[in-house]
């Protein structure tokens, strides 16, 4: 039995304090069992945090298990801040998504901002200095104000912040839905380059090592954070608001440097950030990772108001604060380094022999569990898992027909104008791209682009994710937003090396929601096994439900690819008249959630376009190689809206060019069985849109060929402001380029009140 | 070899990037931390972008109370060349040693994009090895860009061709006379909101902003300026 006495003040335990605190009575009782006595109010507070879902995975590590993570590329794969995966000349990339849904659907602003903060620091405890950032953002509808009022204030927090730190946003993607009215999505991805040699990670280790909290003083704000995202939002959620932490950048550059600093100095052996649930996880996690105990003075945390109780210091989630475990006699040094960055390092706590997690009120222990206990004995549940036979209906349907089938012209504007597809610069005009003085390809292509200035390979990064395919069956849903996230990095020429996954779902208790992220993840395992593209970490996102029901299931896909030559990164757009256009891949009628169906019909149903894992791999393989041997003027991928879609912005170019280019592609002697609108407007996977010079077109055909890539020789680029001419059997669509430039630049603008 | 102080404030995050131009160009460049008093033998001193002191009060208003800013004002009295980009422009304005202030675009929002400005006058430290009339494409990234000044001030600026480049095609933020750069009456300090240390490889899209440094090591880049090394705030003539 452990000793812990309660703290004046502290309410007695009750079993509605214990509900309030989302304990089962069944967890409760394991408590009990494993102290050996009832936990005192704080202790609660912890068991609290670290068996909610959001630190301990309860629900969901039996699947991630099953997802594939080894790999000769793999430095670190999941469990730790961040996935590190081995680039050349002894560098290395630190990676990881993460979601802030919660807090930003009732303080957007902040909300986003804190998640930015939260991952920036995942990155750069890993040693990693950030040089990208990307998001993935899913809202209501536009005609709603409220949803116009969450994207605003979300891309206001997630710009404000990556900006003033100076990390460059390089891509993302903003989709929209009816289930996200209540309750938006805002998951946010750093990426990191180390020296491999540099790694360091968050286990502490050494008896008499010193744990030294640096950065902000701890206030009330954000107690219970990590529960409160592990629930649904219900209309009291706005009474959560001051648990919504708030950000301030300013600092967390410091913090940044300061740690980059302190890492490089040799004065600590582990670094964690305080993220989720504070200093309580930052602590408990160190501790169980180096498999040591620690003990904290709570009355030594600097707080920012008098009279803060234990209970609230281990629980605040106060930002940009760091846990380092400073050696024993370098204690002085890691302050120095920190008053340099006009930070305070304090040192409150040490490192132990006895594997107990122990915190005092300077003399009083008011919290000791058995260190390794407290993580490992977090109940895990296998739940059940059942298609809700709705979706199935939902599958076997189609839009009812219209009274008259529009013209594919007219179909392709009206595509263009869609939020999930018109050009997102309202949106990401407001982040930093440039800053670094790296970026290569900036937002708007198929993968963000950066170049490494002290070396000649470049990395390319992308979040891709479909809901809509994922809802109507979640495994091929799952493999769809892993093969898009691929071929968006191949067209720039980058060879995909790795995942981090934000997995973005209702409540695990209801078994429908179970089925959807059983099989999503599925499809995610299979689809990185055969890309050879290993999981190295991410974020499970459970409860995303609002009084009107859970999300769509959304698994997100952060993505890293690797550039042999930076300077061969290839764009997405056509640049030179005369220059031949290529169909790669083939299409089929899958209009089955299409944003076709959405758009015409409102009707997001159907099969969803299947996914041919082989061939997929030969499309990449394939793009891959082509950009080695300097064979592409252009290479784009054809997802949502399909090869019409696709055309028209290979052919618009920039949003900064003042016009696009002419494109002349003739599909008669291609997809033979298709009408118009489904040749034009299916979203079947593994296809792309590749430009090359004349000169080089038999070169593509012939890497086509020796890889088993169906390449259709299309047509030809046109002259500058030209015009975008479809031949098709049974139609022809013809628009000046300029005309589509206007419909996809403003679809979103316009929306937004510009 | 010309020295580069490149000054480092709490927030700076460009600081990298100018560093890397001026030495990319040829030049010995250096940090200098905000709390330093000494410029370590400067010819020349960089301003770089970034959110100095997060920009918490106004853009570049704690920054210029820096202690190292009045080494650079002396640096600046003496005729040596001070470039301020960005952050390093808001500053230098705030600072006085640039007429003007930046407020909020005109759109109210922060915006990161290309921008395309000409180049007014090749008689600054900075752009003598353009020509007058060029257009370079070079990134803006910035909220507080509009840049205003008083209309007897702008009268001046204008009069005295102390523009030094001017934004075309289209004015991004809202800049009275679509100011994107001014320099002193002394013609050595100058400033631009755009970035010309983000422009200046192929791989980056284009060089359009490479010359800015370039300038610094060329011979004649500091003919107008008496040529100066700051020690402290004591300033010795070479």
């Amino acid at each position: 039995m452990t000793r812990a006495v309660p703290f004046p003040g502290d309410p007695p335990i009750t079993p509605e304090l214990v509900r309030d605190h989302n304990l089962t009575d069944q967890e409760y009782g394991l408590i009990e069992a494993l102290l050996g006595r009832a936990p005192t109010f704080a202790e609660l507070g912890v068991f609290s945090a670290l068996w909610s879902e959001h630190c301990s995975y309860k629900h969901s590590r039996p699947i991630l298990q099953t997802f594939p993570t080894a790999g000769p590329q793999v430095v670190q794969g999941p469990g730790e801040n961040a996935g590190v995966l081995r680039l050349p000349d002894g560098w290395a990339v630190a990676f990881k998504i993460e979601s802030h849904n919660h807090p930003s659907a009732v303080e957007p602003y902040q909300g986003a901002a804190t998640g930015v903060g939260g991952i920036l620091r995942d990155v750069f405890t890993m040693g990693a200095r950030p040089v990208a950032l990307l998001n993935s953002l899913r809202f209501g509808p536009l005609e709603d104000a409220r949803n116009r009022y969450l994207l605003a204030g979300v891309v206001r927090g997630v710009g404000d912040y990556g900006n003033c730190v100076g990390v460059p946003t390089l891509g993302g993607e903003v989709d929209f839905g009816r289930s996200y009215s209540g309750n938006p999505l805002v998951n946010a991805m750093c990426v990191g380059l180390l020296r491999e040699a540099d790694l360091i990670t968050a286990a502490a280790h050494g008896v008499g090592n010193v744990l030294v909290v640096v950065g902000s003083s701890t206030g009330r704000d954000g107690i219970h954070g990590a529960s409160f995202a592990s629930e649904e939002l219900t209309h009291a959620s706005e009474r959560r608001r001051p648990q919504v932490q708030v950000g301030d950048p300013f600092t967390e550059k410091l913090l940044l440097e300061a740690s980059l600093e302190l890492i490089a100095s040799g004065h600590i052996v582990a670094i964690q950030d305080m993220g989720a649930a504070g200093l309580t996880s930052s602590s408990a996690e160190m501790a169980a990772k180096g498999g040591v105990g620690v003990e904290i003075d709570l009355s030594r945390v600097p707080t920012r108001e008098p009279g803060m109780t234990p209970y609230e210091i281990l629980l605040s989630e106060s930002q940009e604060r760091m846990l380092v475990v400073a050696k024993a006699d370098r204690v002085a040094d890691v302050q120095a380094i920190a008053a340099k960055w006009e930070l305070t390092a304090k040192p409150i706590g040490r490192v132990t022999d006895d594997g107990m997690y122990r915190a005092t009120w300077k003399e009083q222990v008011v919290v000791e569990i058995p260190g390794r206990r407290l993580i490992d004995d977090c109940p895990v549940y296998h739940l059940e898992a059942r298609e809700d036979p709705a979706v199935a209906e939902l599958r076997r349907g189609t839009p009812h027909p219209a009274s008259r089938i529009p013209h594919p012209a007219d179909v392709l504007l009206t595509l263009l104008d869609h939020p999930a597809i018109a050009s997102k610069r309202w949106v990401y005009e407001q982040y930093d791209s440039t800053v670094q003085a790296s970026t290569v390809i900036a937002p708007g292509g198929d993968a963000g682009v950066i170049r490494v200035r002290e070396a000649e390979f470049g990395l390319a990064v992308t979040t891709d994710g479909n809901s809509r395919y994922v809802a109507l069956d979640p495994y091929e849903g799952g493999k769809a937003a892993v093969v898009e996230a691929a071929r968006n990095v191949a067209c720039t020429g980058g060879r995909p090396l790795g995942i981090t996954d934000c997995l973005n779902f209702g409540s695990p208790e209801r078994p429908s929601v179970l089925y959807q992220f059983r099989e999503a993840c599925r499809g995610i395992a299979d689809a990185c096994r055969v890309l050879e593209t290993p999981v190295t970490g991410g974020n499970v996102s459970f409860y995303n439900e609002s009084p009107s029901g859970a999300v769509d299931p959304t698994p997100v896909i952060g993505m890293v690819g690797l550039l042999a030559r930076a300077d061969r990164a290839v764009p997405s757009h056509a640049r030179s008249p005369g220059d031949v256009v290529f169909v790669l891949g083939e299409t089929q009628a899958e209009l089955g959630g299409s944003v076709l169906w959405e758009a015409l019909h409102g009707f997001v149903g159907g099969v969803p376009p299947r996914v041919d894992l082989a061939a997929e791999r030969r499309l990449v393989d394939f793009l891959v190689a082509g950009a080695e041997r300097a064979l592409f003027r252009s290479a784009h991928d054809c997802s949502q809206g399909g090869l019409g879609v696709a055309l028209a912005e290979v052919a618009m170019s920039g949003p900064y060019d003042d016009t696009g280019f002419g494109l002349d592609v003739d599909l008669t002697t291609y997809g033979l069985r298709l009408a118009a609108l489904e040749l034009l407007f299916s979203e079947s996977h593994g296809r792309a849109v590749v430009t090359c010079q004349p000169a080089r077109a038999a070169a593509v055909v012939a890497l086509a060929q020796e890889l088993g890539v169906l390449a259709h020789r299309a047509g030809t680029v046109g002259e500058r402001g030209g015009a975008l001419r479809l031949r098709l059997r049974d139609a022809r669509v013809e628009h000046p380029v300029d005309r589509l430039r206007e419909v996809y630049f403003s679809g979103l603008a316009r929306r937004m009140g510009d | 070899m010309k020295r580069v102080a490149v000054i480092v404030f709490p927030g700076s995050n460009c600081d990298g990037d100018a560093l890397a131009a001026a030495r990319e160009a040829g030049s010995d460049a250096y940090y200098v931390w905000h709390r330093e008093t000494d410029l370590q033998q400067a010819d020349c001193v960089i301003l770089p972008g970034g959110f100095s002191y997060g920009d918490y009060l106004r853009s570049g208003a704690i920054a210029r109370f820096s202690p190292v800013m009045a080494a650079v004002a002396a640096h600046a009295r003496a005729g040596g060349p001070v470039l301020g980009i960005c952050n390093g422009l808001q500053i230098l304005c705030e600072a006085g040693l640039l007429p003007g202030g930046l407020m909020r675009n005109a759109r109210l929002r922060f915006l990161s994009r290309p921008a395309w400005v000409r180049v007014e006058t090749t008689d600054t430290p900075f752009t003598c090895l353009y020509q007058q009339g060029d257009v370079l494409e070079i990134p803006i990234a910035h909220g507080d860009g509009r840049y205003v000044a008083d209309e007897r001030t702008a009268a001046e600026l204008e009069a005295s061709g102390r523009v030094v480049w001017r934004y075309v095609r289209d004015n991004p933020n809202g800049s009275m006379h679509d100011i994107a750069g001014v320099c002193s009456t002394g013609r050595n300090v100058v400033g631009i909101m755009p970035h010309p240390e983000r422009r200046n490889a192929a791989v980056l899209g284009g060089q359009d902003g490479a010359r800015v440094f370039h300038a610094m090591e060329a011979r004649h880049a500091t003919q107008h300026a008496v040529d100066v090394r700051a020690v402290g705030d004591r300033h010795l003539r070479v």
